[in-house]
């Protein structure tokens, strides 16, 4: 791999970003509505005072306009402000950012640390009594929409049982160690549904990824050689087969951070799905494509990352 | 009215010396059917110092009362009340800053920055009702110490009326003239006698700003100012953090300016999510103290409830669920814009068309089925505040009325069910936002007009385009490009004398103004106008009232309009939670009164 791999990706991805940009512009623009809602039925709120406002965020301008005055700013790193807060976009966003990481970060953990084992262990013994249960949990697992999910643990432990707290607030009261407690009891839900939904599909690939290098000769070659077991399943099978499966968690970041837009609305976690979605139903356009703009920076990245760890893992792809 | 005027001057005179109660006249007036915000205006008025609503607060010490949480399930945005797009704003602004007045549940003046609400008697109120003079409370202090004075007061009218600033709460400054009389005393001065004059520096619109943060930051320079996002007022809370849309929180201000207030340390604001999960945090898990906003079927609020973790509360508001005949055309187009009032409607220009729609709206069953608790069935327009209810609206459901009516008037039935005269059909589409209980609300109407031979097509817009102001978009309900349509407006303060405006000739929305009129069933009537003017001049508030019930009568006998539901305010709130929530100021204009019960 070299730099000039590298700086070609970088120099290709600026193309695709202008282009997202464009469309995700033109199509908010010329969706109905504007940020103003409750004002326009408000009896008490003068009409200039509305036109003052549609024509101060130059909602009255051509499209093409709007859209090189955004880009320009952009350029500059100026973000825009959020015609509904007159907040700062970049500030709006990394307000939300740290939450969504780390929800998201911890439901992929444990995705990952479910998927693997349980992928692997039904995989050894393909159709035994495990392997069918795993399979069995895998189908509901994936097949479950989040929000289905997400209302049964709260009407559980929420509701019945009272264990957990419904609304996930990044201001959990007390310090030291109950601040702790309180921080993780509450995202025990969300990353719950989040990582299980994950897992239930990462350990459909970790299982046939495994099979596929099970069968190979130099499996059979090392268990001839006399290693356990269980060294032939870990260091030989597994190592080998996880490349495809790390390709694909990389690819799948950006699928997750859409995903997780729905739970976040759920819990009430303040990430930056829910800004994305309140954003939408505001019309407030400064914050959508930031947001999104965020968001289609991840799928790049995270397609790079991708290539880069698969050359990594296995040295007889090449970069060029 | 029922009540002539000498015998009301007799008895205001008898409470001036003392012979009648302020109760007494309160009551007197409520069996003539004039309730207690209009009586306790007319002893303001009539010269009679106003009683100080009696506050039912119970703490005897400042604090103690640990975190206050509350839910709003869409969270505020900004913290700037003259920039408030709704009420989400407005309750986060009101955490911080304050009005000279607030406005309780009945309808009366609660002093807040004021010393005392404005009267005939303490000088307060220009017999010509051209003026109001407002003494300031003194030794308030902003959170950053600073005193709170008239220049402040006199600050935020020049700051909200600048149309640089394009401030929402415009509408309550851009007229009045503000005069600073000493360092606690202003003047506010009306270009014309003003009969409801309880409006600037009021309740929602009311909150003052302070002068020294923001006086660099006016007009188009408005939106870069820090305070905005980080408030400095003379509420109950100082400022902690805000997030826009998710949090909001505050700690106890030790120099509060009332004795013992506020309870509670701290104070958080939740915001997102949906209303039902907030009713639920609240009545069921307890999570949370108080939730507002609760539109949520009833049904499923008494079933929350039993989680006895909580109560609903219900107050009246102003709140008008309608629904408007078009009078005129929308499906000709002419200079560029359908509704023309260059046309009028084919089928229900005929007043028995509107007659009969009008008896095919089963009221009670959308009360009983979809709003339970949280509305009242009334044909008025003009229902809340309740002094200015009519009461000779007695429309009624009743299809065979309606079927009598279409018959009489000639619309026979068609081959295919549906009347018709010379040609035309009675058909119509029904528009209103995408909202559960109005889609249920359609279908109750529409399955009553095909009972009749009427065919109903139910159109159904997202709420964010229907309520927008989207010059080029057809479906927003001020283009009002269908036959008829639904949803909810009201006087945001007890007085309907702006709300009012909407069948105003002058104010007919159409394309020369950009849609911006706020006449949207373009309602023209010559008589209607000169009794509203009127209105709008009469100082007596017993006649006055009488006129506004004449112009509600009006409008809904012409069909232009006919009520549907009057909406109450709902929250949600923790069975020891002390709180009043007022149809006619912010959730928040008693904060500083909210306690539990030990």
């Amino acid at each position: 791999m070299s730099s000039d791999f590298l700086l070609r990706r970088l120099l290709i991805a600026i193309p695709s970003l202008l282009g997202i940009s464009v469309v995700l512009f033109t199509v908010l623009a010329l969706a109905p509505g504007d940020p103003f809602g409750e004002l326009v039925t408000n009896p008490n709120v003068p009409a200039e005072v509305r036109l003052a406002l549609r024509a101060s965020l130059g909602l009255d301008d051509p499209i093409y306009l709007r859209y090189f005055r955004w880009l320009w700013a952009m350029l500059q790193g100026d973000w825009g402000f959020s015609f509904v807060s007159r907040m700062s976009v970049d500030r709006l966003i990394l307000q939300r950012l740290p939450t969504t990481v780390a929800v998201i970060g911890a439901s992929q953990i444990l995705a990952i640390m479910v998927a693997i084992p349980v992928g692997v262990l039904a995989a050894a013994k393909p159709y035994s009594m495990f392997d069918q249960i795993a399979n069995t949990f895998a189908f509901i697992g994936f097949s479950l929409p989040t929000f289905f999910t997400g209302l049964l643990l709260i009407l559980v432990f929420s509701v019945q049982l009272d264990w957990l707290p419904i609304v996930y607030s990044t201001e959990v009261g007390g310090s030291g160690l109950t601040y702790i407690w309180n921080a993780v009891r509450q995202a025990i839900m969300p990353v719950t549904v989040l990582g299980l939904f994950q897992g239930a599909s990462l350990v459909r690939y970790v299982r046939s990824s495994v099979l596929e290098v099970i069968k190979l000769d130099f499996v059979t070659t090392a268990r001839s050689k006399g290693i356990g077991e269980r060294k032939v399943l870990v260091l030989h099978v597994v190592r080998n087969a996880l490349i495809p499966v790390v390709t694909l968690v990389a690819l799948q970041m950006p699928i997750v951070f859409g995903g997780a837009i729905v739970t976040e609305q759920i819990f009430r976690v303040p990430g930056i799905g829910s800004l994305l979605i309140s954003a939408m139903l505001a019309n407030d356009t400064p914050v959508i494509m930031g947001v999104t703009f965020v968001f289609s920076c991840l799928v790049v990245l995270f397609n790079l990352l991708a290539d880069i760890l698969y050359g990594w893992l296995d040295p007889r792809i090449a970069l060029r | 009215m029922m009540m002539d005027e000498t015998e009301l001057k007799g008895l205001l005179s008898k409470v001036r010396s003392g012979r009648l109660s302020r109760r007494g006249f309160v009551q007197r007036m409520a069996a003539v059917g004039v309730v207690a915000p209009l009586a306790t205006q007319l002893l303001a008025i009539g010269g009679v110092a106003q009683a100080q609503t009696k506050s039912s607060y119970k703490p005897t010490k400042r604090g103690g009362g640990g975190a206050l949480k509350v839910l709003w399930w869409q969270g505020p945005t900004l913290l700037n009340p003259h920039f408030a797009t709704g009420t989400k704003d407005q309750d986060g602004s009101r955490v911080f800053y304050e009005p000279l007045a607030a406005w309780d549940p009945e309808g009366n003046l609660v002093p807040v920055l004021a010393a005392e609400i404005p009267t005939r008697a303490n000088g307060g109120l220009a017999a010509d009702g051209k003026s109001v003079t407002w003494k300031l409370k003194q030794g308030v202090k902003f959170h950053d110490g600073a005193p709170f004075t008239a220049d402040d007061v006199v600050f935020n009218w020049e700051y909200s009326r600048d149309p640089a600033t394009a401030a929402v709460t415009s509408g309550s400054y851009k007229d009045v003239q503000v005069e600073k009389i000493d360092q606690f005393t202003v003047k506010v001065i009306f270009p014309v006698s003003k009969p409801f004059w309880a409006d600037a520096f009021i309740g929602v619109n009311g909150m003052i700003i302070p002068k020294h943060l923001f006086k660099d930051f006016t007009g188009a320079k408005s939106r870069e100012a820090p305070t905005n996002l980080k408030p400095v007022g003379t509420g109950p809370y100082l400022f902690k953090e805000f997030k826009p849309g998710d949090l909001l929180t505050g700690d106890i201000n030790p120099n509060y300016h009332m004795p013992n207030r506020p309870y509670f340390d701290s104070f958080e604001l939740k915001g997102g999510g949906d209303a039902v999960s907030a009713a639920r945090a609240v009545l069921q898990t307890g999570e949370y103290d108080f939730a507002w906003n609760m539109q949520v079927e009833d049904e499923v609020l008494l079933r929350l409830e039993k989680g006895g973790k909580g109560r609903v509360h219900i107050n009246e508001s102003g709140s008008m669920e309608h629904i408007q005949f078009n009078t005129t055309d929308p499906w000709t187009e002419v200079d560029g814009e359908r509704s023309s009032i260059k046309t009028v409607h084919p089928t229900l220009s005929d007043k028995a068309v509107r007659d009969a729609l009008a008896l095919l709206i089963d009221r009670d069953s959308v009360q009983k089925y979809i709003y339970g608790r949280t509305g009242i069935a009334t044909a008025n327009y003009l229902f809340n505040p309740p002094a200015f209810r009519s009461k000779s609206i007695t429309d009624t459901f009743n299809v065979d009325a309606a079927i009598d009516i279409l018959e009489k008037a000639g619309w026979k039935k068609g081959a295919d069910g549906i009347r018709e005269k010379g040609g035309k059909k009675l058909k119509f589409v029904f528009q209103t936002s995408i909202n559960q209980p109005r889609q249920k609300t359609q279908a109750i109407f529409k399955q009553a007009c095909q009972k009749a031979g009427i065919e109903i097509e139910i159109k159904s817009v997202t709420a964010s385009v229907f309520f927008s102001s989207d010059v080029a978009n057809p479906d927003t309900y001020p283009h009002f490009y269908t036959d008829l349509q639904m949803y909810t407006t009201g006087p945001s303060f007890p007085d309907p004398g702006v709300w009012m405006q909407s069948y105003l000739s002058r104010e007919v929305c159409q394309k020369d103004n950009k849609w911006q009129g706020r006449n949207i069933t373009r309602y023209r009537n010559k008589a209607w106008d000169d009794l509203y003017d009127k209105a709008e001049q009469e100082l007596d508030p017993i006649k006055r009232a009488a006129m506004y019930m004449e112009l509600n009568n009006m409008v809904v006998r012409d069909r232009a309009v006919v009520g549907v539901i009057a909406r109450s305010g709902v929250s949600a709130m923790n069975g020891k939670l002390q709180a009043n929530p007022s149809g006619w100021d912010s959730n928040f204009w008693d904060l500083f009164d909210w306690y539990k019960d030990a």
